[in-house]
């Protein structure tokens, strides 16, 4: 399984990639994983303020429903429009093309202070 | 948690594993929308030897099964089975099963759930006043559910018996693979068409089918199916699940099992349900698919359009097959008519739904 070592990661399966003070947001390889076959994104929170580990949005599996958590504070920027008509791009490609959310962070000093990959891989083996 | 004969071979193909009625079963091998699509338009293999098995045996094991099942279990004769219930005494379902009429007047296999096998067996005895030999094989029972359109096609040349012709909720004892006295059955919870075996795991037995049946079935793309896609398969046929869409507090004409209920003979709630065949049930098991976006699940509510409650989504799923949201749910029976237009709740939003027959497939 591979999470990359640029990104950050939470105990709740989200990664966060920064660039600037923009953020990039979506679910991990060991997420998707577990979930299994993915069958709707939903978010509904664009243009809104939230705080950290607020809920943002919901992933659907085909068994199972898992609420998304924002990493840190911000405002959402946008949401990633190819996974409404493509879902399974979370499962077939969690960290470029099934990116879920674009972020406008708060305190890009929240980010530091998340797990670093190697961090995140000894919570999930 | 225990384990199945086929635990090991399901760790070694890398199923995703869960503890299922005590059980360690597969849930998921590929993914479910790929194993759900292998049934559907080939062959897949289920081990469900989870599932519990009785015999009961006697000159009064018919009566026994009278007395305590919904179906007319009179109409069964040697090698042919049924799908029937078994009702409390306030008009709720104890289980539902399969009622296999091994010998007639005579000897009985009983299939039930795994979560209820002991509740069953406890039930079924406190009828058994007049000496029927009950016995609970579940423990040493294998039951591997080959199913798909080319499940018979690739097992026949592994049994004398005629499977590509077996008519469906028939039965057959014979050698299969090599082994002797393989129940084979023309049944299955997929809608797919297929088989189902039932073999006790002595000697390798088990081992050898399951070895078998992978190296005539897998060349012709035959895989190994998780319980996942075991439940969308059958909520695609609208095939009930106990402990989600029938218990121990729903009616089977609720359910819309009135075709297994049959009023010819004296059993468990008949006089409450006939009158609720006489005078109408309060709600309905409808099926129903969504026209907004959204996808129903397990105890989401129903409401009508002005956010009165009117029901419970009992099942749901995004059906892999249809690509659509479909679900099943009790909703007052003034709401339960085709096409009616019904919503479910969904994270505190109400989402827009029809009332559509069933199989949705």
């Amino acid at each position: 399984m591979n999470f990359p070592s640029n990104f950050r990661y939470t105990k709740d399966h989200e990664w966060i990639s920064l660039d600037g003070n923009i953020a990039t947001v979506g679910i991990t390889d060991f997420a998707q994983s577990e979930l299994g076959d993915i069958v709707y994104v939903e978010i509904d929170s664009v243009g809104k303020t939230l705080a950290a580990e607020t809920v943002f949005g919901t992933v659907e599996a085909v068994k199972t429903v898992s609420d998304l958590f924002l990493p840190v504070a911000g405002k959402i920027l946008e949401f990633n429009a190819a996974l409404e008509k493509q879902p399974e791009l979370v499962n077939n490609d969690p960290y470029v093309g099934g990116w879920m959310i674009k972020l406008e962070v708060a305190d890009v000093k929240d980010v530091e202070a998340l797990l670093d990959a190697a961090a995140y891989q000894n919570l999930v083996h | 948690m225990k384990n199945t004969a086929f635990t090991e071979k399901h760790i070694a193909l890398g199923a995703k594993m869960a503890e299922f009625a005590g059980y360690n079963m597969p849930i998921s091998y590929s993914g479910i929308n790929d194993e759900h699509a292998t049934v559907r338009n080939n062959a897949g293999i289920f081990d469900v030897s989870h599932m519990g098995e009785f015999i009961l045996k006697g000159e009064n094991a018919l009566d026994l099964i009278q007395r305590v099942t919904s179906n007319d279990a009179s109409k069964l004769t040697a090698g042919k089975a049924q799908y029937s219930c078994l009702p409390n005494n306030d008009g709720g379902i104890v289980d539902d099963l399969l009622v296999y009429c091994v010998e007639e007047n005579k000897v009985y296999m009983l299939v039930v759930n795994a979560s209820n096998i002991e509740k069953d067996w406890n039930w079924i005895s406190t009828f058994n006043s007049k000496n029927v030999e009950m016995h609970n094989i579940s423990d040493k029972t294998c039951l591997l559910a080959i199913q798909g359109p080319n499940a018979t096609k690739i097992l026949q040349p592994l049994t004398d018996i005629d499977i590509l012709n077996m008519k469906y909720y028939t039965f057959a004892k014979g050698k299969f693979a090599g082994v002797d006295n393989v129940l084979i059955s023309a049944t299955g919870y997929t809608g797919a068409g297929g088989i189902e075996i039932y073999f006790e795991d002595k000697n390798g037995d088990a081992e050898k089918i399951w070895n078998a049946i992978f190296e005539i079935g897998a060349p012709q793309g035959l895989k190994p199916i998780g319980l996942g896609a075991r439940d969308t398969l059958r909520l695609e046929m609208g095939f009930c699940l106990y402990g989600n869409d029938i218990n121990d507090t729903t009616s089977p004409l609720e359910a819309g099992l009135g075709w297994i209920t049959k009023f010819t003979k004296d059993f468990t709630s008949k006089n409450i349900f006939e009158k609720q065949k006489a005078e109408g049930v309060k709600r309905k098991l409808v099926g129903f698919e969504m026209i907004d976006r959204g996808i129903p699940r397990h105890d989401y509510l129903i409401k009508d359009a002005a956010g009165n409650l009117i029901g419970k989504v009992t099942s749901g799923t995004q059906a892999p097959s249809l690509n659509k949201a479909v679900g099943l749910g009790y909703v007052a029976t003034e709401h339960a008519s085709l096409d009616n237009e019904i919503f479910i709740e969904i994270r505190n939003s109400l989402v827009k739904a029809k009332v559509v027959k069933f199989p949705f497939a």
